[in-house]
């Protein structure tokens, strides 16, 4: 008799922990995703709320004419990202990615520094001809006016 | 005349599965009456996946001879393409990689067909049916919308070639060995569905399931391991997992068949785990038609793009809802009526291994979620990306208790055991993984939480991965046992090598004229000269460079920048020098201008160990297999010679 309620209350003691486990696990998925809300920012966003100086986070924008520059030591490269309202300086060291060219879409990633420079570790730019990073799909519709008036000047 | 022959092979393969499904449906209604119609659904299931091979076979040919009458071929193949890159042209594609999948499946189901004995025949002709029932919706998305054999109206005179990044050796195997993967999983979905139709959860049946299972995992083992390595030495960003949905979309079956595999084992040794199996089997092939339906569907690109153009991936979507749909529903309708398994304890082998499904599953919703949320808001104009900030953490706050309970479960013993009884190598396992951290930190230095939790769960899992051999005499221990200790060493060899390179990897980014050096960790390079190289279908500059360790001989490599111009693009060949505690990962940029060239240089220690994990994880898989294969062999033939014997003295 005992026997036989031990072992039923032990059958419940597993699906309890698996549905706690898988709870938990919802919850906590949920709860990181939402901080992900704020993960990716166009120049306008970051300009009127930047994120905190250690947070990381992706930025993404047209990359500015005129504004790519090679710093002496060969290797560090600055630009500017816009998006038709705001500009946001960004450095990055680092081999710039085969099709980052001025004019064209590209993400950064990295963290803002205090002094409002955005100091990229990574950029992602188009892989080829025909891939546009996910994030820019849209602006490109938006800031089309812009981008030709840009390659036009 | 064999595009049109392919494309009639097709239909016929398509054919003969409705007939499979027939019968089944059929010679199930009838009951034992349909013994004559339910004859009919072996040979047929074999005969389809003949006629499906064939059909894949004509592709390839259209391929090797790049016949640019052909759509496809004049889409993504050209003339002047290495052999090895043409043939692997076929599956490099959309039509070409759906038309694998369902050879695959066919395949799979004539096998199951040809081969297996150990389960009811009723049960048989309802999996056969389940398999012809999932083939059909994936012949209907190829003849409607994805004909890969479709004619031009008048050929061209050249190819437009395939993706320069896709124009390598170890794609040509990467997309056949997951499909291999994805797809053999559609045998346990289907077994999952026979065995629910005909009510016989049963530890033969589990017996039955667990060789498919364990062989799909493999593929899937290998196929992740491949893509990660490729990823890593082709993209030229020195990566090796970057949580894309591409790669979370192979990650995720093979999730859910490591926890399918586990509970199978102990439905088949314990007769315990009877409903959560079969929910299991469902969810595996669940997970690989879900990723099918990202990468096929465009939706990744966009979820604009994929309303734009939504008629592919609204086929996949309600192939998908059919499926998975049908196959809930059915186990909603019967799982109640699956008779409750042996019961045990807590603390017991059944007791780790159900913690084990469990957070592999939290892990599996995890890293669903992520990928998926992007998809959701976008569709609500927000843009989200999820990247490494938020799969890094959450998932391993279920990785590491699942490998902690991974060290001790395999000690205990099955229905009840205690605590107290694993706790001299619990305490060992415990107190090496303290030491290798302490050590970790002395050779290499400090590291983040994550990477030194990982390099002493590494220890201890690796410690108590080899504990069940203690006390067996080696050359009579099972083959699933040793299948299981190497893949659980396996693991723990590729934590170690996770751990190491995120924690101790050292970059260096430099711009060189000729003759100049730079150092990464114990690395010297020196870049010797820049010279233009060609191939058949690029050119490209190559750094000449010389590579030294330590003081050790000048080790020469030469990395490349790669420009193809059939579709225009660059690419970025890196160049890798290998030791047994790591490897130099070295990148040529572009020229700066004033004579030097940008270098970009890792060292990465002990990274190779993340594959070499791989790989004996898939070998431990390979064992098990072999050895469950030859206990089948062994059982079949003793049941022959009763047989025999029975007949020879009459009762």
């Amino acid at each position: 008799m005992t026997a036989g309620v031990k072992a039923k209350h032990q059958r419940l003691v597993l699906v309890l922990i698996a549905l706690a486990a898988l709870i938990g696990a919802a919850l906590l998925a949920a709860w990181a995703l939402r901080n992900q809300a704020s993960y990716f920012y166009v120049p306008s966003q970051m300009a009127a709320d930047p994120p905190a100086p250690d947070r990381a986070v992706r930025l993404g924008g047209m990359v500015e004419r005129g504004s790519l520059k090679t710093l002496p030591d060969g290797v560090t490269v600055t630009f500017v990202l816009q998006d038709g309202e705001a500009r946001v300086p960004v450095r990055y060291a680092g081999i710039k990615p085969d099709l980052f060219v001025e004019g064209s879409g590209a993400v950064a990633e990295g963290r803002l520094s205090p002094d409002g420079t955005f100091v990229a570790d990574n950029i992602l730019a188009k892989h080829d001809e025909n891939y546009v990073p996910r994030e820019l799909q849209d602006m490109d519709q938006h800031q089309q006016a812009q981008v030709v008036a840009e390659t036009t000047e | 005349m064999i595009a049109e022959l392919g494309l009639a092979a097709l239909w016929l393969a398509a054919a003969l599965a409705a007939l499979q499904l027939a019968a089944s449906v059929l010679s199930l209604r009838a009951g034992e009456g349909g013994e004559t119609l339910g004859g009919v659904i072996r040979p047929t299931a074999i005969l389809q996946g003949g006629v499906a091979a064939l059909s894949f076979v004509l592709l390839m040919w259209l391929f090797i001879r790049t016949d640019l009458s052909v759509k496809l071929v004049a889409m993504n193949s050209h003339s002047a393409k290495p052999m090895i890159f043409k043939l692997a042209g076929t599956w490099g594609n959309h039509e070409g990689s759906m038309l694998l999948w369902v050879t695959v499946m066919a395949l799979a189901g004539a096998l199951i067909a040809a081969i297996e004995r150990r389960l009811p025949e009723a049960t048989m002709r309802a999996t056969l049916g389940a398999q012809a029932f999932v083939g059909l919706g994936f012949y209907a998305f190829l003849l409607f919308s994805s004909n890969p054999f479709e004619r031009l109206p008048r050929p061209v005179p050249e190819g437009m070639g395939l993706n320069p990044l896709l124009q390598d050796i170890g794609l040509a195997f990467h997309p056949p060995t997951l499909y291999f993967g994805y797809v053999g999983l559609s045998v346990a979905f289907s077994f999952a569905v026979g065995a629910l139709l005909t009510r016989q959860v049963t530890p033969d049946f589990a017996r039955a399931m667990r060789p498919w299972v364990l062989g799909a995992w493999v593929f899937l083992t290998i196929g992740i391991t491949a893509g990660s390595y490729w990823a890593y030495y082709e993209l030229g960003w020195g990566g090796w997992w970057f949580w894309d949905p591409v790669e979370n979309a192979s990650l995720m079956p093979w999730l859910a068949a490591t926890a399918l595999l586990h509970s199978a084992s102990v439905l088949a040794a314990r007769d315990a785990l009877r409903a959560w199996t079969i929910m299991l089997g469902v969810i595996a092939f669940s997970m690989s038609m879900v990723g099918t339906f990202l990468v096929r569907s465009g939706i990744l690109t966009s979820v604009h793009a994929f309303a734009v153009d939504p008629e592919r991936g609204s086929f996949i979507l309600a192939l998908l809802a059919i499926n998975i749909g049908g196959a809930l529903a059915l186990f909603g309708w019967r799982a109640g009526s699956i008779a409750e398994g042996e019961r045990f304890a807590l603390v017991s082998r059944e007791g780790a291994l159900v913690v084990n499904n469990v957070l592999l599953s939290a892990i599996l919703g995890v890293v669903l979620l992520g990928t998926l949320y992007p998809l959701v808001t976008e569709a609500f104009d927000v843009r989200v990306s999820v990247g490494p900030p938020y799969f890094n953490p959450v998932s391993a706050i279920f990785a590491l208790p699942m490998l902690a309970v991974m060290a001790l479960g395999p000690l205990l013993r099955w229905r009840q055991d205690a605590v107290r009884r694993v706790r001299r190598p619990a305490l060992l396992a415990a107190g090496l993984a303290v030491a290798g951290a302490v050590i970790a930190w002395l050779i290499a230095g400090p590291a983040g939480l994550l990477p030194t939790l990982g390099v002493a769960l590494a220890v201890a899992v690796g410690i108590a991965s080899l504990l069940p051999l203690r006390g067996r005499r080696l050359t009579r221990t099972p083959l699933p046992i040793w299948g299981m200790v190497l893949a659980h060493l396996g693991i723990a060899v590729s934590l170690l090598g996770m751990a190491s390179e995120s924690a101790w990897s050292q970059e260096r980014l430099a711009a060189l004229a000729p003759g100049e050096s730079a150092e990464v960790g114990p690395w010297r390079v020196t870049l010797t000269k820049v010279v233009p190289v060609a191939g058949p279908n690029w050119t490209a500059i190559e750094g000449d460079m010389d590579a030294r360790y330590q003081s050790g001989s000048p080790i020469p490599i030469a990395p490349q920048a790669r420009s193809f111009w059939s579709p225009s693009q660059t690419t970025t060949e890196s160049a890798l020098v290998t030791r047994w505690n790591g490897q130099l990962y070295a990148v040529i940029g572009e020229a700066v201008g004033d004579g030097r060239w940008q270098v970009r240089l890792w060292w990465k220690p002990l990274v190779t160990l993340i594959w070499i994990g791989g790989l004996l994880i898939a070998l431990g898989g390979v064992l098990a297999l072999i050895g469950r294969v030859l206990g089948d062999l062994k059982r079949r033939s003793v049941l022959a010679k009763r047989l025999r014997w029975r007949g020879e003295q009459p009762v």
